[in-house]
């Protein structure tokens, strides 16, 4: 029926069983933007956010996916800077996954604020002070960049390629994507740092405040570097989950060795600096604020397990995991390898943003607990189910993996 | 990012916790001051708006040798550093460099709330409804304040409508400054056992200046280093001691709250 959109030389499934895995993702996205209309129409009331858990889900969800996207500028940055032209194979999915964390993260920002029709004030009254103004810029170029690295990979649809026009234009836009991506890297860099800064900054909450290196606190270099250990394995994650979907081979094992490392690599100097960082903010920086460290971990459900777990399992682990060749080249072990990686960058954005509110400052302030509500999950469930059905629609449409037909002919 | 201080004053307030008996005057003045809606029906104390609000703790030994004292908290008026001004993407919040308050400027909050998270104190309340008075309530309104409107953030501001009103009043009278006994927030003018104090804490001279400088008075979380502007009083060392967590720890006083 659409075999007419479908890229030469590769084999998508029958119509019919691609519509079954459109309509249930499609129904998600329906319940999430009902929720999502009550918040924006009936107000943020319809969440369980308050007073003191000012942020919630929404946003540590978004710190989240924001530092899986990073896939996409790291890649690029390897790719078409550092020259690795064994990602080539990657570097379109890494773009499509990139928007669509991107873009998920900017939807669901502009219903968790209040008066989300005074975005653009950011940039008509910014302070410059602010790590959330440096976001707030670097996460709106960035966008353009990935739709504009989006734009080409559109372009290559079967029937776009009919157009002579769109041809030349892809062309084009192909040779100054060495450009993009150096923009793409340097925005990249500044806000996967400042959504770090954002909590580094905040003096009033000592659990979360950080020393300043240079003009800026600790946990935006952490972010950074753990955004880039998330990255490759995200990309690594969702490959070989498309691949066992779809029942085909889409890049050769080295490619995903190749991602396995360098997110080993990263997540190594990544533990090294976030241990240091521990350290000497549990005995001098938040120690000297009145706060002494331990305190933290006296909450029932915010033991001192979770920084083992952050460090350790989800950190530690699967580091060694990454850097042993052999684990690289055994795909169910470097797979779950990616799979703790990306659970320690959740664990550690869940930590600095729930963990942090959590917290009490006061001496007779109390401990507090929020669940959220089922508008709040949903709201987030219509993203995930819109990132499944734009990444479903780009793989079926457009060609995402440029190793699929060699590997498949080789096959035949 | 430093606070600019070319202030011709500072103001700030001292509160006696030894004189406070948690009535809730201050609130309730605070509230009809500066047009705080009443709660929606499904409000919480989490979620409801209150400038003002008047904490209780204990020295955590048991009945009968417990002891209580109230705690109003309201902003700080962070003078250094101030959190929620350096982290507002928009400069929605300002700190007056003539008088050092803290003002919120709620027209041009975004309502990220990102300066809630920044407070040290909790000092700061979001608009999760829309403002509802009960029906005739509008015409008991203040009009020297403007209601906010939903999905921003509000907080105590020292009732800076007062000081507006001051400031025009020393005007229409030839004045240039104002005099300090026409500029006071209303929870200092309806505390019935005038624990609240307010002033220029530059004012060597004036009594809350002398009484942030005695013995009984102290800040909270001071080794924050936010420079707060608002002190309290206690006779009672358990009581300061709530100001610090590691005082109240090794003084072994377990401290409830």
């Amino acid at each position: 029926m659409d075999e007419r959109f479908i890229p030469r030389g590769v084999q998508r499934a029958p119509f019919w069983r691609f519509m079954a895995w459109i309509i249930p993702w499609f129904g998600v996205l329906l319940w999430g933007l009902y929720g999502a209309s009550l918040c924006l129409y009936e107000g943020l009331n319809q969440t369980n956010m308050d007073n003191r858990f000012a942020f919630g889900l929404w946003i540590y969800l978004d710190l989240t996916v924001i530092a899986f996207g990073a896939g996409a500028f790291f890649t690029g940055f390897l790719l078409y800077i550092m020259k690795r032209r064994e990602l080539q194979p990657v570097i379109n999915t890494a773009v499509v996954l990139g928007l669509i964390c991107y873009s998920s993260a900017i939807m669901v920002l502009m219903v968790d604020v209040g008066q989300p029709l005074r975005a653009w004030f950011t940039f008509w009254h910014p302070n410059t002070h602010s790590m959330l103004t440096e976001v707030t810029f670097c996460l709106t170029c960035y966008i353009v960049v990935l739709i504009i690295e989006y734009a080409p990979l559109v372009l290559k649809n079967r029937q776009f390629r009919n157009i002579p026009r769109f041809l030349v234009f892809e062309f084009e836009l192909h040779k100054l994507m060495p450009v993009f991506a150096a923009i793409g890297a340097f925005l990249s860099f500044f806000h996967q740092g400042s959504l770090g800064g954002l909590y580094g900054v905040l003096r009033g909450r000592p659990f979360a405040f950080r020393e300043e290196l240079g003009i800026w606190p600790t946990t935006f270099f952490l972010f950074v570097l753990s955004a880039m250990a998330a990255g490759p394995s995200f990309v690594l994650v969702i490959t070989r989950l498309v691949e066992r979907l779809s029942a085909k081979r889409l890049v050769r094992q080295n490619v995903f060795a190749t991602l396995g490392k360098i997110s080993g690599m990263l997540l190594t100097i990544y533990l090294g600096l976030k241990s240091v960082d521990t350290l000497v903010w549990i005995n001098g920086t938040s120690p000297s604020a009145g706060f002494p460290a331990f305190e933290y971990y006296q909450r029932a459900s915010f033991g001192t397990w979770i920084l083992f777990a952050e460090i350790v399992p989800f950190g530690l682990v699967p580091a060694l995991m990454l850097l042993n060749a052999k684990v690289r080249n055994h795909t169910p072990l470097l797979v779950t390898a990616a799979l703790l990686v990306l659970a320690g960058v959740t664990l550690n954005r869940f930590v600095l943003t729930i963990q942090t509110l959590s917290l009490p400052t006061l001496t007779f302030d109390p401990f507090l607990t929020y669940v959220p509500s089922w508008q709040e999950v949903a709201t987030f469930a219509a993203v995930i189910a819109y990132g499944v059905l734009l990444y479903s629609i780009s793989f079926r449409y457009l060609p995402l993996f440029p190793q699929e037909r060699e590997i498949a002919r080789i096959e035949r | 990012m430093r606070t600019v201080t070319t202030a011709r004053s500072r103001y700030g307030m001292v509160i006696d916790l030894d004189r406070c008996t948690g009535c809730g005057s201050c609130t309730v003045a605070c509230s009809v001051e500066n047009n705080i809606p009443p709660g929606t029906e499904n409000v919480t104390e989490r979620t409801g708006i209150t400038w003002m609000r008047v904490y209780e703790a204990d020295d955590g030994k048991s009945f009968p040798d417990t002891h209580s004292v109230f705690v109003p908290i309201m902003c700080q008026q962070c003078g250094n550093e101030t959190p929620c001004m350096s982290v507002c993407p928009q400069n929605a919040v300002e700190v007056d460099p003539a008088t050092g308050i803290v003002g919120q400027i709620p027209e041009r909050c975004l309502g990220c709330r990102y300066c809630m998270a920044a407070c040290p104190y909790h000092a700061r309340y979001f608009n999760w409804w829309d403002p509802k008075w009960p029906a005739g309530m509008e015409a008991a309104m203040n009009p020297d304040v403007a209601p906010r409107m939903r999905g921003v953030v509000e907080k105590c501001n020292f009732c800076q409508s007062r000081l507006h009103t001051a400031r025009e009043r020393a005007a229409s009278t030839g004045r240039t400054a104002i005099d300090p006994a026409d500029y006071v927030p209303a929870c200092v003018e309806a505390c019935p056992q005038r624990a609240i104090t307010f002033g220029d804490l530059d004012d060597s001279d004036s009594f809350v200046a002398a009484l942030a400088a005695g013995d009984r008075a102290f800040r909270f979380l001071s080794r924050i280093g936010t420079e707060p502007k608002v002190w309290y009083l206690s006779s009672r060392e358990w009581v300061r001691n709530l100001s610090d967590r590691v005082v109240a720890r090794t003084r072994k006083e377990n401290v409830r709250g």
